[in-house]
């Protein structure tokens, strides 16, 4: 199951967060802010060495006992964070790669709402509800 | 064809409405900037939108240089349904890109009838410019200049 999804922009702020809700909810906004640092090294050593690989998709950023976290970053500096828990086996890397395009797509969507002032907190029903049926079908 | 047609039309009724209070020249004088910076707004967040569009499928960026050559190879083919015609750089963060046959203003005349009325339609490209570069995390200022129609010049910082 998806244990938390999470966007958040250039400046690092949360644009985004939905978890699972159970008791320590704030354990994973903490797991999740401390992943976007893996994410930012990542970003900074991709456009040094492998410069034909330039990918968006970031993958798996570390595993800790309990939970995989996956990354994601668009070119305008959003990035993507998904926490999985590690007992869930058959998720596939392709899987996790196509949620994070759905998210990806979902997320301009968003961007091209003329209400939506960019940099705020996202608000959007259909992006709420495209997380929302994204952490059934795995879960 | 149509579609583009649509856009500058539209276009051009959306300067059409920004400048049309001011009803006396002077009074246009004044609020020059002001209606320049209205225009320039609404290209800001049109570009921020568009740009999240286009660079959905692309791989991400080396450097600005790469940024700034699909900026003026895809972007421009996308709005403007063809390539800036020159790219120069100082290498130390200016650019000036350069369109020899800007659409916007391709109408307006071949020469240097209405050379003053050019900067108005230039205000919402402008904007736009500077919408995309932000949102790709380049802060930049973004300027027009005409020195002969229908060709203009995007100097950006």
């Amino acid at each position: 199951m998806i244990v938390s999804c999470h966007c958040s922009c250039l400046q690092n702020y949360p644009l985004y967060i939905r978890s699972v809700p159970t008791e320590d909810e704030l354990k994973f906004h903490y797991t999740v802010h401390t992943s976007l640092d893996v994410v930012e090294d990542k970003i900074s050593s991709v456009s040094k060495a492998l410069v034909d690989q330039r990918e968006l998709y970031l993958g798996l950023l570390y595993p800790t006992e309990d939970y995989k976290v996956y990354g994601y970053v668009t070119n305008s500096k959003v990035k993507f964070v998904i926490v999985v828990d590690s007992s869930n086996t058959a998720l596939r890397d392709n899987e996790i790669r196509s949620m994070f395009r759905k998210l990806h797509n979902s997320y301009t969507d968003v961007m091209c709402n003329p209400f939506y002032n960019p940099g705020d907190p996202i608000q959007s029903k259909a992006f709420d509800n495209m997380v929302s049926t994204m952490m059934v079908q795995v879960s | 064809m149509e579609d583009e047609a649509l856009f500058e039309f539209l276009h051009m009724e959306m300067v059409a409405h920004v400048y049309k209070k001011h009803t006396s020249r002077e009074e246009t004088e004044q609020e020059r900037g002001k209606c320049i910076s209205v225009l320039e707004r609404m290209g800001f967040r049109v570009g921020q939108g568009l740009i999240e569009r286009f660079t959905k499928d692309t791989p991400s960026f080396k450097d600005d240089l790469d940024l700034m050559k699909f900026l003026c190879k895809d972007f421009w083919i996308y709005v403007f349904r063809k390539q800036i015609d020159n790219l120069r750089t100082n290498h130390q963060g200016t650019y000036v890109l350069q369109d020899n046959k800007f659409r916007l203003l391709t109408q307006l005349s071949n020469g240097k009838q209405y050379l003053e009325e050019a900067p108005k339609y230039l205000a919402y490209t402008c904007g736009m410019v500077r919408g995309a570069l932000s949102n790709l995390g380049v802060e930049s200022v973004v300027t027009a200049e005409v020195s002969s129609l229908p060709s203009c010049e995007f100097p950006l910082i």
